[in-house]
């Protein structure tokens, strides 16, 4: 409260030793929060002549805002593409456990699935606030089924499809609705792809392109028509080639609309892609990069056998694979690992904390901290 | 007069922040008894307030009931301008420290009548008490706050428009376009910091010889504006070598042999057990 209440009489909280990411560097700076958004401190004190009711010391760790996971499969034995008696229940344990990682907010991903996973397992789970609850659900990645067979990964064959009744209506048959969906992945180049991409941008929903064999103009036009994400960029996609470098050519693309930004999930666990070429799309392209953990059940769990969807997959130290095959199926790494790594790779300039996660707040509420 | 000489920047800012420090404790300001502070803004007290801010941090000082009415503002500039002496200010001092955002006075640059806001600065500072201490600095030319060569000695807060080459050196700030640098100003007048019970001046640099010959070796002069000090009771000027290169051998050895009683004023004062 300590304001003039001429903005509000919520209590005020002060972050104080701690670093925050500002203007791309970590500066000591100290962090306020009221009513779960960041204030302005100057205008705090000279409008509202206002101070904080609340410090938390932060002992020197670097404040980082919430991480975003908009990938990610399941975890602790939980497989979102699953129907079991509480779906619900399921993605709430996975929010719970997601926040010793820093995630603050998910989308709950599906991969490619019969017709009756998603008329069941959809109307389910909400869009809703994350909290002492756990993370906040952003709602849901549809990751197929309407992909490329070419480039389907550990997607099963026989769910796949195409948009044989002209587009829009296979959407609405296939998924039954799409209130509580925030992302679709879907492969462009496959044939009235585009009235799909434009009806899904106008709605709201994020149109990522993925597990396809897309050329780059095929690529482009879907970005024109309102497509704005790359699925893991470099895995199921076709490779980079000089004279046409499909889906990963986005990234420096002079056909993206003006102030539109493509924006890329990489899977920073080491695994699925080779440091340099992440260099490479970072050096490429900044401003679109979108670490992503593509978790899968198995995350958080010993090696062995474990069910994705409709497969079997095979944990082997940090590798998840198809059962039986060296096709890579997911990841199991969490997203703080993924944003360590990142660091490793790309030598940022930050400053030397091994990016541990110490404590996560969400909403400026401590939801999970770490025993010492 | 008092002339204290440093060997540098950092010494000399470090016996000001504890010739405040000192003031203000030996004042013993409470919820009924303020400590009346004026303050500059620019390159010169940077380091004075990174030594207050230490010696809060430290638990030496507290600020609770201190009040400040700053020299100056910019006219025209957005509040939140990082270049406003409000973003000075808060930057510099005010988030470090637990002064009370209702004690920290800054004329408003953007009030909608400049000339109103001028006399309601004066009238805060009356009601408060008037000024226990002023502190301020001391531009090449010799001016205080922005009141520049020809400015009346007795002159009060008022909107002053800035010369050319105030203009030409603050560009560096915005750009180097000119364009963007305000052309005019709310100051404190001359007179406004005569009516202080006391009065201390920084001054550091060699580019600031000249004005403190000016000030002190010379007469009073409205060219000047800092001479106009030699006339109040309680002067300090608190300045590094490089700031005494203009000045007569006889007089920096007059002060230098002085020190060993002025540096009393700074001492750390017993410690008194809290209050609260």
């Amino acid at each position: 409260m300590p304001s003039n209440g001429s903005v509000s009489d919520a209590p005020i909280t002060q972050f104080i030793n701690c670093r925050i990411l500002r203007d791309h560097k970590l500066q000591r700076e100290d962090l306020w929060v009221r009513e779960g958004r960041i204030l302005d401190p100057e205008k705090l004190f000279f409008d509202e002549l206002g101070y904080a009711d609340e410090r938390i010391d932060c002992e020197g760790s670097i404040i980082a805002p919430g991480f975003i996971d908009v990938q990610i499969n399941g975890g602790y034995g939980i497989d979102f593409s699953r129907v079991s008696e509480d779906v619900n229940g399921g993605v709430s344990f996975v929010a719970k456990k997601i926040l010793e990682h820093g995630v603050t907010s998910f989308c709950p991903t599906l991969v490619t699935s019969p017709t009756a996973i998603y008329h069941k397992v959809l109307p389910q789970v909400k869009v809703h606030n994350g909290g002492q609850h756990g993370a906040g659900v952003l709602g849901f990645h549809l990751e197929g089924p309407f992909i490329s067979a070419a480039k389907k990964g550990a997607h099963p064959e026989q769910y796949l499809r195409t948009f044989s009744s002209g587009g829009v209506q296979d959407l609405m048959e296939v998924y039954g609705s799409l209130d509580n969906v925030a992302m679709v992945t879907l492969a462009p180049e496959l044939a009235n792809s585009q009235s799909v991409v434009r009806e899904l941008s106008q709605r709201g929903i994020t149109v990522s392109l993925g597990h396809s064999v897309a050329n780059l103009s095929q690529a482009e036009e879907a970005v024109q028509h309102g497509a704005s994400f790359i699925t893991h960029l470099f895995n199921a996609m076709l490779p980079f080639h000089h004279r046409d470098p499909g889906i990963v050519g986005l990234l420096t693309s002079d056909q993206v609309p003006e102030g539109r930004t493509v924006y890329y999930g990489m899977i920073a666990d080491g695994i699925h892609t080779n440091p340099a070429a992440l260099r490479i799309a970072h050096r490429a392209h900044p401003s679109g990069l979108v670490l992503v953990t593509d978790a899968i059940t198995a995350m958080g769990l010993p090696p062995g056998h474990h069910t994705l969807g409709q497969q079997v997959i095979e944990i082997q130290g940090l590798h998840a694979y198809v059962a039986g095959t060296k096709t890579l199926s997911g990841s199991i790494a969490t997203m703080d690992m993924c944003v360590r790594h990142f660091k490793q790779a790309s030598d940022l300039v930050l400053l030397d904390d091994a990016l541990n996660v110490r404590a996560t707040f969400i909403s400026g509420e401590e939801v999970w901290r770490k025993e010492l | 007069m008092k002339l204290i000489i440093l060997n540098d920047y950092d010494q000399a800012s470090e016996w000001a922040a504890k010739y405040i420090r000192n003031k203000i404790l030996l004042f013993r300001p409470g919820p009924s008894r303020y400590f009346t502070l004026g303050l500059p803004t620019g390159s010169t007290p940077l380091g004075c307030y990174k030594k207050l801010i230490e010696y809060y941090k430290n638990g030496e000082i507290s600020f609770q009931y201190v009040k400040t009415f700053n020299m100056d503002e910019y006219v025209g500039l957005p509040r939140d301008h990082p270049e406003s002496y409000h973003s000075f200010m808060w930057n510099n001092f005010f988030k470090h420290i637990d002064i009370k955002a209702e004690n920290a006075h800054i004329l408003d640059g953007n009030a909608a009548d400049l000339q109103a806001e001028c006399e309601a600065f004066e009238e805060k500072i009356t009601a408060a008490g008037g000024i226990e201490l002023f502190v301020g600095g001391i531009g090449p030319d010799g001016h205080i706050a922005f009141n520049e060569p020809g400015s009346s000695l007795v002159s009060r807060t008022r909107v002053k428009t800035l010369a050319k080459d105030t203009i030409m050196a603050n560009a560096r700030f915005f750009d180097g376009d000119l364009s963007k640098v305000p052309t005019m100003a709310l100051t404190v007048g001359v007179g406004t910091v005569m009516d202080a019970k006391e009065v201390m001046i920084l001054i550091t640099g060699a580019h600031k010889a000249f004005a403190l010959y000016k000030a002190i070796e010379e007469g009073v002069n409205h060219m000047w504006t800092v001479s106009a000090f030699q006339q109040h009771r309680q002067t300090v000027f608190v300045c590094d070598e490089d700031a005494t290169l203009e000045l007569r051998v006889k007089t920096v050895k007059y002060f230098k042999g002085m020190m060993h009683v002025h540096n009393k004023l700074v001492e750390s004062l017993p410690q008194e057990p809290k209050k609260n």
